[in-house]
């Protein structure tokens, strides 16, 4: 059982950071436009938090949101169809790599105003309430979005009507090129901003997978059998740019603090912890390795060879006719 | 039946909450202190604080959660205490309400009705007073009503509760007193249909909300002087029903437009776009509006007086338009 949940939080993560590298690859290749903004170094969030899920709870994110999509169960095809700008794609082309959704997996989308869909998070709890409904919803954000007002409003509505949401801030210590230090007054303790509405909080090491699914799974069984809020500060960091625009240092950071995270990479931990608990062998690594890069491959293949929509397209879904 | 604009709307979520289990009524002061204007008066008697949600003053907020409850299949009607709160929803209401169908591929929608009045009432103060209804009108993914008679109020109000995409309706603080004629039970106006609210033939007059009334008195006063003027009320803003106004327009071949909003890039410069496109040839002369003032509205009342139409304005540029003294 240990074995089968290791495999498969690893197998998650190796995913999306192979997905994720792909993007990079079709990125340079100009099969990828516009904005993409990679989550790499955060597998272990988006996948422990998401791991302890039913199927019928919802997920949101913000633009980074790649890895939530794919460890709600998005086919990665359909996900890089997507960023290709295809018809086959989740969103027939017409979201882009900010705006991932895919209704049938309940995950609610990828928005990309910072802030903006916290509110929409404490909506689909409020949806889940009204309903007498026991799912819970899991917002993620960054936490460039915590001194945002939407998310004070979305904390206070939250709290004051018990709503089954928990926030996930992915504190990545930067909002952009932006360090933590310049840009949140209590930058030291941000789950006080969540306390001082009554919504109970904790930090995670988000960059260990296995405690982020153990967190969450208790924090997920007492949301759904007493619906309130509740706030995780997940600390992570990311291992490239904010976007494809930045290199992964850039002038705001340095190289050396970049690599000395990259020794805390999620994937290299739980591998390790695999290892030593031989609940794989080297052997099954390789094996997945070459799975997973199959897939990817798959995916691209997928995305390639699928056709952009066409011009009826265009107005389509404008309005529900 | 005889009633209030405020009675019709009240009647109307009446009826589409006693109807629905899914419309809910959430914003500031709709339940225990019977709505700001009183429109949801008895509703939390009737509905329970479940369905009808007293908000603290957080128009992104509630505004952003009536959204997320519309993703997952409600249908919210969110009182703004005016538009001019809105304000502060805008990012919630272009960036999610309208585009989330459209990013989505159509997976998710996002059937919601935010409502509350918007335009001038009496001295106010700039930030109490003003028409916005471009804004909204501008962005793809919204529908946008603003009726003005409480006959319209219901029908049309019964219609955007039922319509499964976000519906601006935008009602008027100087409207909620005003009485009509309206239907009993729940009747449904379809979105997207102007009427013809007085027969004329020498000069069409377009006018929505409260410049309805105008352009009715001033269409009064015109037949006293022997000029027949045809009042046309769009009703629905967006989409506009373009083919009732040109039709009135090949008829008469003459065009005024009364918007109380501001001139630039006000309703009346789209009306007049499409009226052009529509029936050009028909005109006889070039299309006149009759708008507010470009300024923020002042306090005093002469000059507020003078930032307004009214219908001694609306007469001048009919005369004016058919080169009669005025």
């Amino acid at each position: 059982m240990e074995r089968d949940d290791f495999l498969s939080l690893y197998r998650q993560m190796l995913l999306i950071r192979r997905f994720e590298e792909k993007s990079a690859e079709m990125y340079a290749l100009a099969k990828i436009a516009g904005f993409l903004h990679l989550y790499i170094g955060e597998e272990a969030v988006a996948v422990g938090a998401i791991a302890a899920l039913r199927p019928d709870d919802y997920a949101i994110s913000a633009y980074r949101d790649h890895g939530h999509c794919l460890a709600k169960g998005s086919d990665p095809r359909a996900v890089m169809a997507e960023l290709f700008g295809k018809a086959t794609g989740l969103c027939k082309g017409k979201g882009g790599s900010m705006h991932l959704m895919d209704a049938e997996r309940r995950f609610m989308g990828g928005y990309a105003i910072v802030g903006g869909h916290l509110p929409l998070a404490a909506g689909l709890a409020f949806a889940v309430k009204y309903r007498k409904s026991d799912q819970v919803v899991l917002c993620f954000f960054g936490e460039g979005a915590l001194p945002s007002g939407q998310t004070h409003e979305a904390f206070n509505l939250a709290a004051l009507w018990k709503l089954p949401v928990i926030f996930i801030c992915e504190n990545n210590r930067y909002a952009m090129g932006t360090p933590i230090t310049r840009g949140i007054a209590l930058y030291t303790e941000i789950t006080e901003t969540a306390r001082s509405y009554g919504i109970e909080g904790e930090e995670v090491d988000g960059m260990d997978v296995l405690a982020v699914r153990d967190r969450m799974r208790d924090v997920v069984a007492k949301v759904r059998s007493s619906p309130r809020p509740y706030f995780i500060e997940a600390r992570t960091y990311r291992f490239m740019g904010h976007s494809m625009a930045d290199p992964s240092h850039g002038h705001y950071r340095t190289k050396d603090e970049v690599e000395a995270e990259r020794k805390r990479d999620p994937l290299l931990r739980l591998r390790q912890t695999m290892l030593e608990r031989s609940a794989a062998t080297e052997a099954e690594f390789d094996l997945m390795d070459r799975d997973i890069e199959e897939v990817v491959d798959q995916a691209v293949r997928f995305a390639d060879e699928s056709p952009f929509p066409g011009p009826d397209e265009l107005h389509r879904d404008v309005y529900v006719e | 039946m005889l009633i209030s604009y405020r009675e019709a709307l009240n009647q109307a979520m009446r009826e589409e909450m006693r109807r629905d289990e899914r419309v809910f009524l959430i914003g500031e002061e709709v339940g225990y202190y019977q709505g700001a204007f009183k429109v949801s008066k008895g509703f939390v008697e009737e509905f329970g604080p479940e369905r009808v949600l007293d908000t603290p003053i957080t128009e992104a907020g509630f505004t952003g959660l009536a959204i997320g409850a519309a993703m997952a299949g409600l249908h919210p009607i969110v009182e703004l205490m005016t538009f001019n709160f809105g304000i502060l929803a805008m990012d919630q209401i272009v960036n999610n309400a309208a585009k989330i169908r459209y990013m989505s591929g159509g997976q998710i929608s996002v059937p919601i009705v935010i409502r509350g009045p918007g335009s001038a009432a009496h001295q106010l103060g700039a930030q109490h007073s003003q028409s916005l209804e471009a804004w909204f009108c501008h962005v793809p993914g919204l529908k946008v009503i603003a009726p003005a008679t409480p006959h319209d109020a219901k029908g049309l109000l019964i219609s955007a509760i039922r319509d499964p995409n976000p519906v601006i309706f935008i009602e008027a603080q100087l409207l909620y007193g005003t009485k009509g004629e309206v239907g009993d039970g729940a009747y449904a106006i379809p979105i997207g249909k102007a009427e013809v609210k007085r027969d004329g033939t020498d000069v069409t007059i377009v006018a929505y909300s409260k410049m309805l009334l105008v352009a009715l008195e001033a269409a009064d006063a015109l037949a006293g002087d022997g000029v027949h003027a045809e009042v046309v009320d769009p009703r629905t803003l967006k989409p506009l029903d373009i083919d009732t106004i040109a039709a009135s327009v090949r008829k008469t071949g003459r065009l005024v437009i009364v918007e109380e909003g501001w001139r630039f890039a006000g309703l009346g410069a789209q009306i007049a776009d499409s009226v052009s496109g529509a029936a050009f040839d028909y005109l006889d002369g070039p299309i006149v509006r009759v708008t507010g003032e470009d300024v923020p509205m002042p306090y005093t009342r002469p000059l507020e007086d003078a930032a307004i139409p009214d219908s001694a304005r609306v007469v001048k540029a009919v005369n004016q338009m058919l080169h009669r003294p005025s």
